[in-house]
């Protein structure tokens, strides 16, 4: 067992060096995630102002579910996606289990409705104040709703952030199925766990000093937007 | 869309006798038989706009000329801007019958309509990416909307504001942002509510010209004012509203030599009528 003082130190070495090892898990990560955030914005901004601008009968419990769905326990989608991709299941065919793919698939389940729920509320402001103009220069449904996500943009790319910050630090559904393999589906939250249980400190502190600062990062750039969209009253 | 309206037909006589109004019939300054069929022609029967419990609006029966400056008046929270979504098929009545010309009101009177609302609602882009979007939901092409974008913000004296964000513009400036958006998609009826209520008087008499000028284009304009100096400019006729209903309609000049309701006495003299 190392102490603190070592792990750290080697931490440090190990991030200012660039470790491949470490590059390779980072890199990995951030790809994944990305991939499930634009899938997620993909699905998420349209089905957004969807709900905003199209009544339909039923409306209310399809938002209530979709609020409910942002708390979905990541493991739990793991499992989901596993039954689902695991060799007998109905997707077993496309032999995607334990692959990067696999992962984007959960964690695009995981953070879709997050970024549609999200975008829902940032969404909804903006239209109760826009509806009526709207209406009286007989905008079709199709272009409010992009007219929404466009004058919602700032509002949308804090939505987008908050989906990356919860889809990069997440555990349960990436381990689940992607099974943590070396060099293949090893990512940042899943080598810490490992590495931790392992023993080797330093690299798991190393990758939670990045992932830290990843979400440290995350959150200047939305405070760092606000303040644009606020100095151009867009906010 | 707002739900159509209802009845689904018009009322068999088109002014049906009305014992209850104490104006004459031949003081209203009603459309000729040949206006009548002209898209500016309004014609409401039995409008009523309950909610709540009250009646906001109840308007027995109202006719404007095709043509023309119908300037509207009336206390806070007389039903004006109400009487102005009501017509241009925002808001749906409970009870009553519009048309414009022939048409029922409904999406193909409101297409040919503009309505610059009492707070100006901009989109979150540049002044004039606003007048583009709503010419660019009409089809035009590119050339066209950057003419008319820019012939626009110019007639309202924008034209050095075209890509400043509309929502830094000062309260006057979005103000005249809006009618210069109203104006763009070229209405054959604009409906202007307070539209120059936070202008200076040298904007406001700049914006008078416009309406002018515009409905002698040919366009008619229904403008909501509390200004009784401006409708004096402007009025061809006024239709003086008390708490929701219509208290009188009437040509200019006689309704300002002498109103005949007493709520239009009232505010002409700056009384308070409760
Ligand atoms: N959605 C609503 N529900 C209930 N009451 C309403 C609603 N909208 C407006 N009212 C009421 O209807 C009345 C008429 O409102 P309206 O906005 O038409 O007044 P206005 O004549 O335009 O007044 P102002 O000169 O202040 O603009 C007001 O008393 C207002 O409180
Ligand atoms: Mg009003």
């Amino acid at each position: 067992m190392q102490d603190f003082g070592a792990a750290f130190g080697l931490a440090l070495h190990l991030i200012a060096t660039g470790d491949d090892n470490l590059l390779e898990i980072v890199v990995l990560s951030l790809k994944v995630s990305f991939s499930a955030l634009t899938l997620s914005c993909l699905i998420g901004l349209p089905l957004g102002a969807f709900l905003v601008v199209r009544p339909f009968w039923g409306r209310g419990v399809v938002v209530a579910v979709l609020n409910a769905m942002m708390g979905l326990p990541p493991v739990v989608i793991g499992l989901l996606v596993y039954l689902a991709l695991s060799r007998a299941g109905p997707m077993g065919w496309l032999g995607l289990l334990y692959t990067p793919t696999a992962m984007i698939i959960a964690q695009t389940l995981l953070i879709a409705p997050i970024v549609a729920a999200l975008a829902r509320q940032v969404l909804e402001g903006l239209y109760s104040e826009y509806d009526e103009q709207f209406r009286s220069f007989g905008i079709s449904r199709l272009r409010a709703a992009a007219a929404l996500v466009v004058d919602g943009r700032y509002g949308l790319v804090t939505v987008a952030l908050a989906g990356f910050g919860r889809a990069v630090a997440e555990v349960g559904a990436v381990i689940i199925v992607g099974g943590n393999i070396d060099h293949l589906t090893r990512v940042m939250t899943t080598a810490i766990a490992l590495e931790t249980s392992k023993g080797d400190l330093g690299m798991a502190l190393a990758l939670g000093i990045i992932l830290m600062s990843i979400a440290l990062g995350v959150n200047l750039a939305a405070g760092g937007l606000r303040s644009v969209a606020e100095r151009q009253a867009y906010a | 869309m707002p739900e159509r309206l209802r009845p689904l037909s018009p009322p068999a006589v088109p002014h049906a006798a009305q014992p209850k109004a104490k104006q004459a019939a031949a003081d209203r300054p009603e459309p000729s038989p040949r206006d009548r069929a002209r898209p500016g022609a309004l014609r409401v029967e039995g409008l009523v706009l309950e909610a709540q419990g009250q009646r906001l609006v109840d308007i027995e029966h109202l006719a404007l000329p095709a043509g023309g400056v119908t300037m509207v008046m009336g206390l806070n929270g007389a039903g004006k801007s109400l009487f102005l979504r009501l017509i241009h098929g925002l808001i749906t009545p409970s009870h009553g019958w519009i048309s414009w010309g022939e048409v029922p009101c409904g999406p193909a009177t409101s297409a040919t309509q503009a309505l610059v609302f009492q707070k100006p609602v901009l989109l979150r882009r540049s002044a004039a990416a606003n007048v583009d979007f709503v010419l660019r939901a009409r089809g035009l092409d590119r050339a066209t909307r950057r003419d008319r974008t820019a012939e626009m913000l110019a007639r309202v004296g924008l034209e050095g504001r075209a890509r400043q964000p509309a929502r830094l513009l000062s309260g006057g400036e979005q103000q005249r942002l809006a009618l210069a958006r109203a104006l763009a998609i070229r209405p054959q009826v604009l409906l202007l509510d307070e539209a120059t209520a936070s202008l200076d008087p040298a904007s406001v008499l700049a914006i008078e010209r416009i309406v002018t000028d515009t409905a002698r284009a040919g366009t008619k304009v229904i403008f909501i004012t509390h200004d009784i100096g401006q409708a004096r400019r402007l009025a061809d006729d006024v239709a003086f509203l008390h708490r929701g209903r219509l208290a009188e309609h009437r040509p200019a000049d006689r309704f300002f030599v002498g109103p005949q309701s007493e709520s239009a006495l009232a505010y002409l003299e700056g009384r308070i009528l409760l």
